[in-house]
Formats: C-alpha cells, structure tokens, sequence
C-alpha cells in the first residue's frame, strides 16, 4: 500500500514537473473529469432505479395508497402503518417463521459446508473434480429448482418421499413434507441446504486453504494433539471465513423469496410465509401499497443493519 | 483456488484421506440426485412420469421435450382419421395421444426473451461497472468507501421491497413488461457485483503498465483503453457470466413485474401445463434446457467462483 501511494506521490511530482498546458494536452481531459465521467452513469442509474424508488416507498409507507385504486383520494395516515405492523401478533408470527428459517439454515449449512471443506482441504485424488459437482445447485435458478423440489416431495410420486421410506422403511405415501404443517418448515429448510451448503463449503476452504503451513509444523513439533490443532488454530484461524458466510447466508435468507413461493408459496396455513412472502402478499394480492411500503422499509433497515455487519466482515477478511 | 496452497494438516494421512474421499464423494453423489431425476424425467411419458412407486427404469420418450415445445388439441381418433398422414415424427408421437399440435408453445419465445434481457442487462452492467470499477481503483475518489458500500447495498435490498415502488414507477412510464424496463432494472442490480469484482480485478493490473504508457504519450483514456482493458479481459469476462447467470436465474422481479411480452423463462416453467395439472416430462425438459447453459458455466468459471460470489473480497 505504502508503495503505491510513493508511487503516486513520484507521478504527481512528474506531473507538477512538466508545464500545465502541455501537461493539458497530453493528458486530454483531467483525472478527475475521468472519474466523475466514469462513475457519473452508474451512480445515474442507481438512484434512478433504486434510491428514488425507495424514496418513494417512504413516502408511500405514509399513506393509505392502493395501486389497484390510483384515483382514490390520498389520506395521509402518519406512522400508522408502522404501530400496525410493530404491533401485529401474526406478524410477528410471521417474523419468527422467518427466524426459524433463517438460524436452521445457517446451522445446517455451516456444520455441513465446514466439515465438506475440512473433508476437501484433505486433497484426496480428484478433490478438484468432485468439488466442483458439489458447487452446481447453488448457481441454479432457486424458483425453478423450488418449482422441481415441489415434484420431488410429492408423497407417493415424489422421489424424496421413496427414498425415505427405504431408508427408514416408513410408508413413502403415510407423510407430505409440503402439505404437512410440521413437515413443511422442514422441506424448505432441506431445499435451502441443498442449494447454499456449497456456497458456505466453497468460502470455509478459502478460509482453511489460509491458514499458513508452518503454524502446524510449529504445533507437531510442540506435540499437539490433532484435536489440539482443530480447535486452537484450524477454527479460530477459519473464523473471519464461517463469519462471512454465515452473515451472507443469513442476509439472502432473511429475504428470501424466489425458492419459497414455488415451493409452498407460505403454505399449509402460514407455516412457510417468510417475510418476503407476506411481503408479496400485501403489496401484490391485497394491494395495501402503503402498508406494504411500510413493511418493505422495516425490512430494509434490518437488512441494511446485518448488511454493515457484513462489509465490516468483508474487510476482516481481505486483510488476510 | 489453487491446488498447492496449504492445507490444514501437515500431510494427511493415506486413511484420513480415503475416509475424506469417501464421505466428500458420498455427499456429491446424493446432492446429483435431484439433478439426475429432472434429466430423467423429461424423458419419460407422462404416465411414467407420476407413476407409483416413481420408476428409475423406463423406456425413453421425447413427449417431454414436443410438449413442451408445442400446444396440443385433443380430437377423437376419427378426425385424426381424416386428416392427412403425419410425416414427421412429433406428429405422429402426438396423434398416437389422440392429440393433434395446435401451435408452437410460448416456451421459445421466453427463452429469447431470457437471452435478450440476460445479454441485454450484462452488457450495460459490464460497460459501466468496467469504467466505474478503473476509476475507483485508480483515482481519489471522495467518499469512495461510503459510495462502494452504497453500490453494494444496493444487492442488499430485499427484491420485493424494491418491486413495490419500481412497479409504480414502471406503470407510470409504460415500463412494465418490456425488455427495455427488465434490462435497465437487472443492469442496476447487477452494477454493485460488477463494480465490486472488476475493482478487484483492476486493483491487481499494476499502475506501472498504465504510468509507462502515458510517458510514452498515451492520454489517459489512451492508456485504459490500450492497456487496462486487454490486462482486465478475464476480470471482465468472469464478471461478464456472474452478470449473465444472475439475470437468466432472477424470479422475484420478472414474476411481479412482466406476464407476457417480456416474460422470462423462470416465471414460466412452472406453469407449463398439460391435461390435469402441470406437465412433469415437459416442465423436467424445460428445466433441463434452462439449466444446462449455468451447469457449463460453472465448471468453466470453477476457479473464479469464489471470488463472483464472495463479491471479489476472497480471492484464493
């Protein structure tokens, strides 16, 4: 770093070295016209697209708006909506569904994801190869694999449920993992392993594959048990790594949308209705905009929360 | 990743390593089942199809595949009886249903409508994060931390949250269901990966490439375009196919936001329909030629995956 800004420092002396209109004509525009001309377009765009709808949506969260009714007049309500919904028992409800999604998710993922990595960071013959079959699900269409899982757990039909019933024997046709109020929290959970175990695996690799060689020489020359090593340098040194995951893992869950609502679209009752999907409801079944607004903001700022958290993490880890 | 790097155990032993083989291998195999049976199931008939118990062993058919890529009319076998004899070979596979093809199926259409907007949103997303991203890594930007975290908050936000207001905005200015309002839309979900990736590449391209240019008399511009560009061409093809497969995955956006004219294929497979219920052969065969292109991408992007999906910040 230090060497860079020398660096920098040398060509702006070289700079102030040569005469400023013919510095002028070498250069065309300046440096600075650059970066404003460079990040100009994709600053434009985001707040075209992103912030002044959000603005909007502030607004909106005020007011009684529907988009199905534009031409009712519009009624200023106050933070209403806000007490409604801080307020409202199946909301919150709704909310620990989510919690539940979301802590059972990352719980799996990183007890699986870590030891898959621990397993992978043995490089066994063709770690490579099998690796990257492990990596598949999690770049594929989560609504389109969500819509093909339903198939699979089809009592009876579904492969899911013949697999386990020669497993353990139980009739495949005696339990709907999606139809089931207990069963259906589960059957997104499973899906959600499937896909995201790989991504939490891929990052806890990077992690062990960090940690330098000669701290384990260090400890067998200290006689320290494997055990010892697990957990006073493999974990301790993988941490950054399993945080990092488990934060992302646990932001794209707590809005997750795209899986669920082909999967059990909140279904039976509300036992799978995610955040997300409650969301979806009010804003695109019921049309409350404006109460829908309100709930998108309290998202938001909860995401946006777990989101600092997260970069703060991202740096941890690129200073490794 | 390289292969070399250290490793958590000083050398493994001949035991452990068979043991880690076996169980990683066990679990690879049983995370392909699921893949496997979608592969299966678009070539099996409809009755095999939901047959109980479900049936490994089948014999193959493509009903699956002229399903889906058509729509059918059932006609009692009669009228099939007067019509001219079926010459090619999906005629005849759907008269012997007692169906006769009415059409061709919306599925190809979405499928380009897939690619235009994916190719579309890609290409804008890559442009501007490329330009965006040298400048960020090259000059003093002020505020530049807050406005990166600021891009990358953006991938933050829950889509539907940013559907509400982006479907008032859409309607008011005639965007809803158009290619152009979904390319502009996942062009600015795409911008915060392709801003944060790309400056990650660019901060690996020495500045001494580009100073040593411009003491050669290249203008700025001069030097990004000559120098940095062909120095970043992998970054920007990485880049490029994490945009891609972003695009060709979303659903949140496309299900709430368009319903014909710029329906993608996401949004449409489930509702690929046949008599009573959905069409599984034919839904297992569009999932099939929807997910291929993503299952080759990915073993061509092995190496780079971690750094796509960790946003650039992992890079081993």
């Amino acid at each position: 770093m230090s060497d860079m800004a020398e660096k920098q420092g040398l060509l702006s002396q070289m700079a102030e070295a040569t005469p400023p209109r013919i510095a002028g004509r070498i250069r065309g525009i300046s440096d600075r016209g650059i970066a404003w001309l460079f990040i100009g377009p994709t600053m434009l765009l985001l707040l075209v697209i992103n912030i002044f709808p959000l603005v909007w949506a502030v607004t909106l969260s005020f007011t009684n708006y529907r988009a199905n009714r534009p031409n009712v007049p519009l009624k200023w309500v106050g933070l209403e909506h806000y007490s409604d919904i801080l307020t409202d028992p199946d909301l919150w409800a709704g909310m620990q569904v989510t919690a539940h999604f979301v802590v059972a998710t990352i719980v799996i993922e990183t007890v699986l994801g870590f030891g898959l990595a621990y397993l992978i960071d043995r490089k066994f013959k063709g770690h490579g190869f099998w690796t990257t079959v492990i990596l598949i699900p999690m770049m594929l269409s989560p609504a389109v694999v969500g819509n093909f899982w339903s198939f699979l757990f089809r009592p009876q039909i579904g492969l899911f449920n013949e697999i386990v019933s020669f497993i353990t024997g139980i009739p495949a046709d005696s339990f709907a993992m999606i139809g089931d109020v207990d069963l259906a929290p589960w059957s997104i959970v499973i899906v959600d392993a499937w896909m995201w175990t790989p991504y939490v695996m891929l990052i806890c690799l990077a992690g062990l594959r960090s940690i330098p060689n000669d701290i384990y020489e260090a400890a067998e020359v200290d006689r320290a048990s494997p055990w010892r090593q697990f957990w006073s340098i493999t974990l301790p040194m993988a941490m950054p790594f399993i945080m990092l995951a488990v934060l992302f893992r646990g932001i794209e869950n707590f809005k997750m949308f795209d899986l669920v609502n082909l999967l059990t679209n909140g279904g039976p009752g509300s036992t799978t209705e995610l955040a997300s999907i409650t969301l979806k409801r009010e804003a695109f079944e019921k049309w409350r905009t404006g109460y829908a607004s309100a709930l998108a903001i309290i998202l938001f700022v909860t995401i946006f929360g777990l989101g600092n958290i997260y970069v703060r993490a991202l740096n941890r880890v690129k200073q490794r | 990743m390289s292969l070399t790097t250290a490793h958590s155990v000083v050398a493994p032993g001949a035991f452990s390593r068979r043991l880690a083989a076996l169980l990683v291998i066990a679990y690879a195999l049983i995370t392909m089942i699921p893949l496997v049976w979608i592969l299966l199931t678009g070539f099996k008939t409809p009755d095999d199809s939901i047959a109980y118990p479900p049936k490994i062993l089948f014999s193959p058919s493509l009903e699956g595949y002229v399903n889906l890529f058509t729509t059918r009319t059932r006609q009692t076998p009669e009228f099939i009886a007067t019509l001219p004899p079926a010459t090619a070979w999906y005629d005849k596979l759907v008269r012997s249903r007692n169906m006769v093809i009415a059409g061709p199926s919306k599925y190809f259409p979405r499928y380009i409508n897939s690619l235009i907007i994916g190719f579309g949103s890609t290409f804008l997303a890559v442009v501007l994060g490329t330009i965006a991203a040298y400048a960020f890594s090259r000059f003093k930007v002020p505020l530049k931390d807050d406005l990166l975290f600021f891009i990358l908050s953006t991938r933050m936000m829950p889509p539907i949250a940013v559907a509400i207001p982006i479907y008032l905005m859409y309607r008011q200015i005639g965007l809803i269901d158009t290619r152009i309002g979904m390319i502009l839309l996942y062009t600015a979900v795409n911008l915060s990966l392709s801003v944060w990736l790309l400056k990650g590449f660019m901060d690996e391209i020495p500045r001494e490439y580009e100073e040593a240019a411009m003491i050669d008399g290249y203008s700025r511009l001069q030097a990004f375009w000559k120098v940095v560009l062909p120095q970043a061409s992998t970054g920007i093809a990485a880049t490029a196919i994490f945009c891609l497969i972003f695009s060709w995955n979303e659903y949140a956006f496309a299900v709430l936001l368009t319903s014909g004219e710029a329906q993608t294929t996401p949004p449409f497979i489930p509702f690929i329909i046949g008599e009573g219920g959905q069409d599984w052969p034919a839904v297992a065969a569009g999932t099939t030629l929807f997910l291929v292109p993503i299952v080759v991408f990915t073993i061509l992007l092995r190496k780079l995956l971690l750094r796509g999906i960790t946003f650039g910040a992992v890079r081993r």
